[in-house]
């Protein structure tokens, strides 16, 4: 059973291609987190997975609905935290929740979903009083009052100091726990390793790779390496005795064999201990999701370019409107 | 569907907020009453005699000196008081050196003309620009007519009865209640709407609505059910301090309110108007300043449109804050239900249209 279904998904504003033909699908009660540069199109596909926003071509399925045209009958049944969530400046997180349960009409204990949010020691101070960490626990916290089936977390801990963060993602582990389906978008790898079940990794509105965390290293990574502190000469003698591919880092004096399969290992050690020469350190080393996330993508300055389009777009729409 | 609860709801979230905020209460309560203190104590009261200087050049060597009986005369009406000028002074120079426009010249052998009945002018300085000036020669022009009179015996045939009619009693502060009234109906709701639609827009308020099932309808009637509460309490403390203290004559009846319920629809809607078409809060807020002010000053609420020449009125009679304080008067100080309902039908077509296109304008969502 899918909570979600995207297909060929494409939106683009005044011709910047924003998402550009992306499709994944989502099981219910999984935590799918959305990784990619600034820019990349994260925040532009979850507007329109949550029905904020209208899409130019491809199909969006969620809970079975059309987010855009079944809006009102999809946020019944979704919990949404935006980026940079705000709210009512004079109004104290309790209140928050009592005025959107009446909204949903449904009943809620109010002082368990600020437990649940840790949350229930500021109950009594306004929006505009409350600390970054604890303004996004009052967007979570109305993200819960309708009992959602899936929630939309966009970057919910960007400009969050560590605490705040951990806070956060106990929270978030919490909704897990209870079988809620969670799409998180984020630029934290960190927090995408420590709460997605599977990622996909967007690039100027592609997905570049997509599966489970360990899945995308072993595709995009090299692999496992071995790395031996020692000088050219060692380098060279394990090469020419071994049929293992050998390069040499003059800079830092490190040999690198790259490991097909772990035997690999012992014919290097064996031709390095043959040799009689020096050798230091050894170590096996295998790509990060840091380093396959950066061989996957390069653009540093890619969220400038989506921000101006859509403002140019919004801007655009305003001017032929007058 | 219009959903009544959730309108409520709105409704009380928004005027918890409202008045925990020191700021929007004060412009919205206290505002408009301190300016009703200020204006009415400054026209409470009737203003004293006008200040005019006369320089009597008439030093003549007659008994009598008709020049200086005439002088005396003015100086005892109601009017004016007479302030003497030496006749070294040059005249037009001292009047100049008292920021004053308004004089008389005696002519020198005023008094020998007099006896000997033959013509002499008396010059009477005055600025067009200036309202005293038609009652300073209004009063002197009358003044020579009697001394002309007594010098021929004449009798005084037709004589004036001082009376007035109804509209005449008025008082500036009768006036003032219903124009500040009309103020507060224009202030706060505009000025409130403009600021929230541009910021709601700008931090992202309205989509985070968008995802409830709070409409944008709904949202906007909560708006306009609380600018029109505002509007009440306003009005009954603006009419209370004017009756209490400066005694202003004021009819009260339920023809007021669909003033006071068209008035804050019409403003919350223009001000949700301004704020959705702007780029941005700044430009929200200089549109929604020139769409605010000149109806402020020209719609009858500091002084009586009477006041403006002709073709200001004829403005005046675009701005939709014309019609809201018009009527107040019709009502409030004129009691002519006839003519309070044309305002209220012209009021009424100006909101519908109005209101109509702020919920239409106004997107939750973006494309």
């Amino acid at each position: 059973m899918f909570s979600i279904e995207v297909t060929d998904l494409k939106k683009s504003y005044s011709g910047l291609k924003a998402v550009d033909g992306i499709s994944f699908k989502i099981k219910q009660g999984e935590v799918f987190g959305l990784l990619g540069p600034n820019g990349a199109g994260k925040t532009t596909t979850i507007e329109i997975m949550e029905g904020l926003r209208e899409r130019d071509s491809g199909d969006v399925k969620i809970l079975g609905l059309d987010p855009w045209k079944d809006g009102y009958e999809v946020h019944k049944r979704i919990g949404v935290i935006p980026q940079d969530f705000t709210f009512f400046e004079k109004t104290t997180p309790k209140e928050a929740i009592k005025y959107y349960a009446s909204l949903f009409n449904v009943k809620v204990d109010a002082d368990a979903i600020l437990k649940e949010v840790l949350l229930d020691e500021m109950e009594k101070h306004v929006f505009e009083s409350l600390s970054g960490g604890q303004k996004q626990k009052t967007g979570l916290a109305l993200s819960l009052v309708n009992s959602p089936e899936i929630l939309f977390l966009d970057e919910p801990t960007t400009g969050l100091d560590p605490n705040a963060r951990r806070a956060i993602w106990e929270v978030i582990r919490g909704l897990k726990a209870k079988g809620k389906t969670i799409i998180l978008t984020t630029h934290y790898l960190d927090e995408a390793q420590q709460l997605s079940d599977r990622v996909a990794i967007m690039d100027h509105g592609h997905i570049v790779a997509m599966g489970t965390i360990e899945e995308i290293i072993e595709q995009n990574g090299s692999g496992e390496r071995l790395e031996i502190h020692g000088d050219k000469q060692l380098a060279d003698y394990i090469q020419a005795n071994t049929e293992l591919q050998v390069t040499y880092d003059d800079m830092k004096g490190i040999i690198t064999i790259p490991l097909k399969k772990k035997i690999d290992m012992l014919a290097a050690l064996a031709a390095a201990e043959q040799s009689g020469m020096k050798w230091g350190e050894i170590q096996t080393r295998q790509d990060s999701l840091d380093d396959v996330f950066i061989k996957l993508v390069n653009d540093p300055f890619g969220e400038q370019i989506e921000e101006e389009a859509i403002e140019q777009q919004q801007n655009g729409n305003k001017k032929g409107r007058q | 569907m219009v959903s009544f609860r959730r309108i409520y709801v709105d409704f009380k979230v928004f005027s918890i907020g409202y008045f925990r905020n020191k700021f929007g209460l004060f412009f919205g309560l206290i505002f408009p009453v301190v300016l009703i203190l200020i204006f009415g104590a400054i026209f409470s009261g009737e203003s004293g005699p006008i200040n005019v200087y006369a320089q009597n050049q008439d030093t003549g060597a007659f008994d009598q000196n008709i020049g200086n009986e005439f002088l005396t005369a003015l100086n005892e009406s109601s009017t004016m008081r007479v302030i003497t000028v030496d006749v070294s002074e040059n005249f037009t120079d001292y009047l100049a050196a008292h920021s004053s426009s308004e004089g008389i010249i005696i002519p020198p052998n005023f008094t020998e003309n007099y006896l000997l009945e033959q013509p002499v002018n008396i010059t009477v300085y005055g600025s067009p620009a200036s309202s005293t000036s038609g009652i300073i020669s209004g009063t002197i022009n009358g003044y020579a007519n009697y001394f002309n009179l007594q010098r021929f015996n004449g009798i005084m045939i037709i004589g004036l009865n001082s009376a007035t009619v109804n509209t005449s009693q008025t008082s500036y502060i009768d006036f003032l209640v219903p124009g500040l009234i009309g103020f507060a109906i224009l202030t706060n709701p505009m000025f409130s709407l403009v600021n929230i639609a541009a910021d709601y827009k700008k931090n992202k308020l309205f989509r985070q609505l968008s995802l409830t099932p709070l409409t944008k309808m709904e949202w906007l009637i909560a708006k306009v059910l609380f600018y029109i509460a505002l509007s009440l309490a306003g009005f009954l403390l603006m009419v209370g301090v004017g009756v209490f203290a400066f005694g202003a004559h004021i009819t009260l009846s339920l023809w007021l309110i669909p003033f006071l319920i068209l008035g804050p629809t019409l403003f919350a809607s223009l001000g949700m108007l301004v704020g959705t078409v702007a780029k941005n809060p700044e430009t929200a807020g200089v549109i929604g300043n020139i769409v605010t002010f000149p109806m402020m000053f020209l719609s009858g609420t500091f002084f009586p449109m009477d006041f403006m020449p002709s073709y200001l009125q004829t403005i005046a009679h675009a701005l939709p804050l014309f019609y809201v304080t018009e009527g107040l008067n019709n009502v409030m100080v004129y009691n002519n239900i006839p003519n309070a309902l044309v305002d209220i039908a012209v009021l009424g077509i100006i909101t519908l249209v109005i209101f109509v296109l702020a919920v239409k304008l106004f997107k939750w969502r973006e494309n």
